[in-house]
C-alpha cells in the first residue's frame, strides 16, 4: 500500500499567499461569522448597532490589509496567477472598503426606522465587498465572472431588501431580470475571447493579441463588444441603463450608496482591466464604441437628471452621467486615463455615499420621501445639513476647491492626451447640464418656500444620529481636503496605475 | 520668470489672497450670540487685503524690467503640473487694488436684509476668488478661481436678491459656468499641446507657454476661440451677454456693485491676460471680429439702456455698453487702445459700483426702482443727487472725470486700428449721455409728490463711503499720470508680445503718429527699451528688438 502511495507524483498545488488574500478572505470570513453569530444567538443577547459596528470593524481592518499589502515591493499572485493584488486592484478594494465603511454608520438608525433587518443588510454588503474586490483582483475572465456574480446576486438581494415597500421589490426584480440577461452576455463573450485566443487568462489574451496578428477576427470582436454589454450594464452606462434609475430609487438608501460606490467602483476596475490591459493591444477596435457609449451616457445621464423632480432620481441620473464621466477615462486607454479613473472613483465613492446619507436621513419612516418638496427649506431647517449636501453636490458639479473638480480635470487631461478632444468637450458641457440639476436642489433648499407638507413630526425634522452626522461629517471634509490638497490621492491613483 | 519680487513682504499676494477666505472661516465658527461682532470681523477681513493692495500700490516698481513683480510660486498637484503661481503686473495691480478697495465699501455701505452670517461669509469668499483670478499665473489656478466667484455669487442673488433671484442666479450660474467648461479643455489641450510641440513635460504655467509660441496657427486659432468664449460670457459680450441684467437687476446691492465693479473685469482682464499674451496670432486674426462685438455692444447696450423702466436694469445695461470700449480697446491692439482698455476696466468699476449703491440707496428707501415711480429726488436729497451727477457725468466720460481719459485713449487705439468702428463707438458716448441724463432728469428732477417728497437724504455712513468713490473719479480724471505710468510699461510689453510673434503685425501708432500722444496725458519718459527678451524661438522667428513698436522716443 505505502509502496503504491509512493509511486504516485504528488499533487503540486499552487502556492497561496493567504496574507495577500485578505482584502478578499476578510470581508468573507466576516459575512459568515455575523451570519452564524446572528442565527445561533438570540438577537436580545447582542447589543444594538452590533451588526453594523462589526461591519464597521470588518472593512476597517480590510483596509488595514490593504495598505499593509500597498507597502509590499511586488504584485501578490494567488492560485495560479488567477487572482492579482495589484495597484488597480488594492486602490478599488481601498474604494470598496471605504464606501461600506461610510456607509455602515448609518445602518442602525436606518434599519430601525425603516424596518430592515440589519443583520442580513451588513453580511450582504460584506459578500459584496468581497465579490467586488474578487472582481477587481481578477486576473482570469471566469474569475472575474465569480467576483462579478458574488457581487452582484448580493445586490440584487439588497435592493429588493425593503418589503414593506413595492419599489423596493421591484427594483430587486428588475435589476435580477436584468442582471441576469447581462451577465449572459458577459459570459458569452468570455466564452468568444476564449475562442479566439484560446486562453481566459487576461496576460494570456494580451500577450496572444500581442504576438498574433488575428486576421479573421469577427469572433474576438463579437466576443470584445459582448463583455462591453455585461460591463457597460454594471455600470450602468447608457444604453445598458434602464435599470439603474428604478433600482436606484427603490433600492433601501443606504444601498443605493453602495450601488453608486462599491458596485460601480468593481465595475470600472473590471472594465479597466479587460479592457485597457487585456485587450489594450486592440484599443483601436474598442475605442470608437466607448467614445459613443461615453457621450451617449453623459449626454442621457445629465439631461435625464435635470428634468426629475425627486433628489434621489436626480442622483441616480446623475450617477449615470458621472458613469458617463469615468469612461471617458477608460476610453483614453492610457495609464493617464486608468489614474484618473481610480481618482475619480474614489472622489465620486465618498460623495454619493454622503450625498446619499443626507437623503438616506430625510427620507422618513417609508424610505420614500426624497422628493424636492422634502428638502425645501433646508437651508434654514437644518443648515448644518444643508451646507453639507450643498458642498457634496457642488462637488459632483466638478465645482473649483472640491475633489470633484480635481477628478474631472485628471480625466478631461487623459482624454485631451488621447487627443479626444470633442469627448472632452461633451464631457464638460454635460457637466453644466448636470449643474443645473443639482442647481435644483440647492434652489429647493434655500430659496423655495418652506414646504408645508403633511408629514408628521418625526419625518419632518428627523434626528440625524450620531452616525449619519459624523458619515456627513467625514465625506464632506474628504470632498474639500481632496480638492484643495489633491496631491496625496492624485499620486496614490498614479501609482496604482503604473505611472 | 520670476521678477524682482519684494523683498520685506514674502509671499505678499498669497496672503492677500488668503486672508479673506481666512475670514470667512472665522466667520462661521464664530457663536450665535455674537452676531453683533459679524460685521467687523468681515470689515476686517476686507481691509486687511486693502492695505496689502494699497502697500503693493506703493511698492510697485514702475520702471522694472520684466513683467511680473511679487511673484510667488509653489507645487500645488505635482503629479499633474499645477502650481500656485501668482505675481502682478501693471495690468493686474489696478484691478486688484480697485478689488481689494470695493469689498470693504461694499460691505460697510450696505447691510444684509437677513442672515448676516452666511453673507458676509459668502462676500469674503467671493474677494478670495476674484483676486486670486486676478494674480493667478498658472493656468489651471485661475481657472479654478475663475470658476469658483460662481459659488458665492450664486448664493448672494439667491439668497439676498429681490424678484426672480432663484432664476437669475441659476441662469447666471450656468451661462458662466457653460463658457468656462469649454476653456477648461481649451487649458489642458494647451498645455498638452504645448508640452509635446517644445518637448518639455507637460506644464501650466503660464508665462512658460506665452513666452514660447510654439503651436501651429490653426490649433492656436482655435484654442483662442474657446478662451474667448468663456471671457465673452464673463464680460459679456453680445450676444452672449443675456444673463447680467437678471443677474444684476435681481441681485442685492453689494451683489451688483461687486459684479460690475469686479467680476466683469475678470473677462476683460482674461481677455488680455490668456487672449493677446497667451495667443497673439490669433488675437491679432480674430481682433476684427472682437471688436466688431464690441461695438455691437456698445451701441446695442445703449440703446436697450435708453428702454429701461427700471433704473437697476438701465445701470446693467449700460455696463454692455461700457464693456464694449473695454473690448474695443483691447483689440485695438496699439498702446493707447490697450492703456484706455485697462484704465477703463478700473474707471467702469468705479463709476458703475457707485451707481450701484447710489441705486441701492434709493431702492432701500423707495422699495422701487422703476423710474416712473420716482421723480424730483433733488429736492429732498440734495446731497445724494449731487454725488449722482458726478458718477454719472464720469460715466457718461465728461472730461476731467475718469471716465474720459479711458473712452479719450480708446477710442485713439480705435481710431489707429479700425478707423469706421472707432466712429461708431464715438457715436455709444453720445448714447451714453442721453440714457444717463435722461434718466437722471427723470428721477431727480421735477416736482417731487408723495413718497418721493420725503424721501431722506444721504447719511453720514452712506456718505462717507461714497467719499472714495468721488476721490478715484477726479483724482484719475485730472491727474491719470501715476496710473498710466504703471499700467504702460506692461502694456508695452504685451504689444511688443503680439509684434514679435506675429509675423508682419506692427503696431498701426507706428505709422500714423497720433494726434493727441500719450505724452501729453503724463505719460513718463524712457521706457521704449521695455522690450521683452524673448522671441528668438517665437514660431515666426521676428527678433526685433523694437523696431516696430511704438515709433516716438519719448
Amino acid at each position: 500500500m505505502g509502496t503504491v502511495l509512493a509511486q504516485l507524483e504528488p499533487v503540486v498545488t499552487p502556492a497561496v499567499d493567504w496574507a495577500g488574500l485578505l482584502p478578499v478572505l476578510l470581508p468573507a470570513a466576516g459575512a459568515l461569522v455575523l451570519l452564524m453569530v446572528r442565527s445561533l444567538v438570540p438577537s436580545r443577547l447582542l447589543p444594538a448597532g452590533l451588526d453594523a459596528l462589526w461591519t464597521f470593524a470588518v472593512v476597517a481592518a480590510g483596509f488595514v490589509a490593504v495598505v499593509v499589502l500597498w507597502q509590499r515591493d511586488g504584485e501578490v499572485t494567488a492560485f495560479g496567477d488567477q487572482l492579482v493584488m495589484d495597484g488597480v486592484a488594492l486602490f478599488t478594494a481601498a474604494v470598496v472598503f471605504g464606501s461600506v465603511a461610510l456607509a455602515a454608520p448609518t445602518l442602525p438608525r436606518y434599519c430601525e426606522r425603516v424596518g430592515i433587518d440589519s443583520a442580513e443588510l451588513c453580511v450582504l454588503t460584506l459578500l459584496a465587498a468581497a465579490g467586488a474586490v474578487v472582481m477587481a483582483g481578477a486576473a482570469d475572465l471566469i474569475v472575474l465572472f465569480l467576483g462579478l456574480e458574488t457581487m452582484s446576486i448580493a445586490a440584487y438581494v439588497m435592493a429588493a431588501l425593503n418589503l414593506r415597500r413595492l419599489e423596493s421589490l421591484e427594483a430587486g426584480l428588475k435589476y435580477f431580470v436584468l442582471g441576469a440577461f447581462s451577465t449572459a452576455f458577459l459570459l458569452y463573450g468570455i466564452a468568444l475571447v476564449y475562442g479566439a485566443t484560446g486562453t481566459t487568462s487576461l496576460d494570456g489574451i494580451a500577450g496572444y493579441l500581442d504576438t498574433f496578428l488575428v486576421l479573421r477576427d469577427g469572433m474576438l470582436l463579437a466576443g470584445v463588444a459582448m463583455l462591453l454589454v455585461g460591463l457597460g450594464f454594471k455600470v450602468a452606462a447608457v444604453p445598458f441603463h434602464a435599470w439603474a434609475p428604478d433600482v436606484y430609487v427603490g433600492a433601501p438608501t443606504p444601498v443605493t450608496a453602495l450601488m453608486a460606490s462599491a458596485v460601480k467602483a468593481a465595475g470600472f476596475a473590471a472594465l479597466i482591466r479587460v479592457f485597457v490591459d487585456a485587450l489594450g493591444v486592440r484599443a483601436d477596435d474598442w475605442q470608437p464604441v466607448v467614445f459613443a457609449l461615453a457621450c451617449a451616457t453623459l449626454a442621457v445621464g445629465s439631461v435625464l437628471a435635470a428634468v426629475q423632480s425627486d433628489a434621489k432620481r436626480i442622483l441616480a441620473y446623475s450617477s449615470i452621467s458621472h458613469a458617463g464621466f469615468i469612461l471617458v477615462g477608460v476610453q483614453a486607454a492610457s495609464d493617464t486615463g486608468v489614474a484618473a479613473v481610480l481618482f475619480y472613483l474614489a472622489a465620486y465613492a465618498v460623495i454619493a455615499v454622503g450625498s446619499l446619507t443626507v437623503v438616506a436621513v430625510l427620507s422618513g419612516r417609508a424610505d420614500d420621501r426624497t422628493g424636492l418638496a422634502v428638502l425645501a427649506g433646508l437651508g434654514s431647517r437644518r443648515p448644518a445639513l444643508a451646507l453639507g449636501l450643498t458642498i457634496l453636490l457642488l462637488a459632483q458639479a466638478g465645482v473649483p476647491f472640491t475633489s470633484g473638480f480635481v477628478a474631472k480635470f485628471s480625466v478631461i487631461s487623459a482624454a485631451v492626451e488621447a487627443r479626444s478632444y470633442w469627448l472632452a468637450i461633451v464631457a464638460m458641457v454635460s457637466a453644466v447640464v448636470a449643474a443645473f440639476a443639482y442647481l435644483r436642489v440647492v434652489v429647493a433648499m434655500y430659496f423655495g418656500d418652506a414646504g408645508t407638507d403633511d408629514a408628521d413630526a418625526d419625518d419632518a425634522s428627523p434626528a440625524m444620529g450620531l452616525g449619519a452626522a459624523s458619515v456627513i461629517v467625514a465625506s464632506v471634509l474628504f470632498t474639500l481636503a481632496a480638492g484643495i490638497v489633491p496631491g496625496l490621492l492624485e499620486s496614490l491613483s498614479s501609482s496604482a496605475a503604473g505611472l | 520668470m520670476t521678477a524682482a519680487a519684494s523683498a520685506s513682504f514674502p509671499a505678499v499676494l498669497t496672503v492677500l489672497v488668503l486672508v479673506p477666505a481666512a475670514g470667512a472661516l472665522v466667520l462661521l465658527a464664530m457663536p450665535r450670540a455674537r452676531s453683533d461682532l459679524l460685521k467687523p470681523v468681515a470689515l476686517l477681513a476686507s481691509v486687511l487685503p486693502a492695505a496689502l493692495a494699497v502697500w503693493l500700490l506703493t511698492e510697485f516698481d514702475a520702471g522694472a524690467k520684466g513683467l511680473f513683480q511679487f511673484s510667488d510660486q509653489y507645487t500645488w498637484i505635482e503629479g499633474l503640473g499645477v502650481s500656485w503661481h501668482v505675481g502682478v503686473d501693471g495690468l493686474s495691480l489696478f484691478l486688484v487694488v480697485m478689488t481689494a478697495l470695493m469689498f470693504p465699501l461694499a460691505i460697510v455701505g450696505v447691510d444684509p436684509e437677513h442672515s448676516p452670517k452666511p453673507y458676509y461669509a459668502w462676500l469674503l469668499i467671493l474677494e478670495t476668488g476674484c483676486l486670486g483670478t486676478f494674480v493667478a499665473l498658472d493656468l489651471i489656478m485661475f481657472f479654478v478661481f475663475f470658476e469658483i466667484v460662481l459659488v458665492p455669487m450664486y448664493f448672494l442673488i439667491g439668497g439676498w436678491g429681490h424678484g426672480r433671484r432663484a432664476y437669475a442666479a441659476t441662469k447666471f450660474f450656468l451661462f458662466t459656468m457653460f463658457g468656462s467648461a469649454i476653456m477648461l479643455v481649451a487649458i489642458v489641450a494647451l498645455a498638452f499641446l504645448h508640452a509635446s510641440a517644445s518637448g518639455g513635460g507637460v506644464s501650466f504655467d503660464l508665462v512658460g507657454i506665452a513666452e514660447n509660441q510654439v503651436l501651429a496657427t490653426n490649433t492656436a486659432r482655435w484654442l483662442f476661440c474657446a478662451f474667448a468664449l468663456a471671457f465673452a460670457v464673463k464680460v459679456p459680450l453680445f450676444p452672449v451677454h443675456t444673463w447680467l441684467p437678471d443677474a444684476h437687476t435681481n441681485a442685492p446691492t453689494a451683489g451688483s456693485v461687486i459684479l460690475a465693479a469686479v467680476m466683469l473685469k475678470l473677462g476683460t482682464y482674461g481677455l488680455v491676460r490668456f487672449g493677446l499674451y497667451l495667443f497673439p496670432e490669433a488675437s491679432v486674426y480674430f481682433a476684427p471680429l472682437m471688436v466688431t462685438l464690441g461695438v455691437i455692444g456698445i451701441i446695442y447696450g445703449a440703446i436697450a439702456a435708453a428702454m429701461q423702466r427700471d433704473l437697476k436694469r438701465l445701470v446693467a445695461y449700460s455696463s454692455v455698453a461700457h464693456l464694449g470700449f473695454i473690448v474695443i480697446g483691447t483689440f485695438a491692439l496699439n498702446t493707447e487702445g490697450l492703456t484706455g482698455g485697462v484704465l477703463q476696466m478700473v474707471n467702469h468699476g468705479v463709476s458703475t459700483g457707485a451707481l450701484f449703491l447710489l441705486v441701492g440707496m434709493i431702492y432701500e428707501r423707495r422699495h422701487t426702482r422703476e423710474i416712473s415711480d420716482l421723480g424730483g429726488l433733488q429736492k429732498p436729497a440734495p446731497v445724494m443727487a449731487a454725488v449722482f451727477t458726478v458718477v454719472m457725468l464720469s460715466s457718461v466720460g465728461l472730461p476731467g472725470l475718469n471716465g474720459f481719459v479711458g473712452e479719450l485713449l480708446v477710442l485713439l487705439g480705435a481710431f489707429n486700428a479700425h478707423r469706421w468702428w472707432a466712429v461708431v463707438a464715438a457715436a455709444g458716448v453720445i448714447l451714453a449721455a442721453v440714457y444717463l441724463l435722461w434718466a437722471y432728469q427723470r428721477v431727480f428732477h421735477g416736482p417731487a409728490s408723495g413718497a418721493n417728497a420725503e424721501m431722506p437724504d444721504m447719511r453720514w455712513r452712506e456718505g462717507l463711503v461714497m467719499v472714495p468713490f468721488l476721490a478715484a473719479i477726479v483724482f484719475m480724471g485730472v491727474y491719470p499720470k501715476p496710473v498710466i505710468d504703471r499700467v504702460e510699461p506692461a502694456v508695452d510689453a504685451i504689444i511688443a508680445h503680439v509684434e514679435d510673434n506675429v509675423a508682419g503685425f506692427a503696431e498701426p501708432a507706428a505709422d500714423v503718429h497720433p494726434p493727441v500722444s500719450l505724452d501729453d496725458l503724463g505719460r513718463s519718459a524712457g521706457y521704449n527699451d521695455q522690450g521683452t527678451d524673448h522671441g528668438t524661438e517665437g514660431r515666426s522667428g521676428r527678433e526685433d528688438g523694437g523696431a516696430g513698436h511704438d515709433g516716438d522716443g519719448g
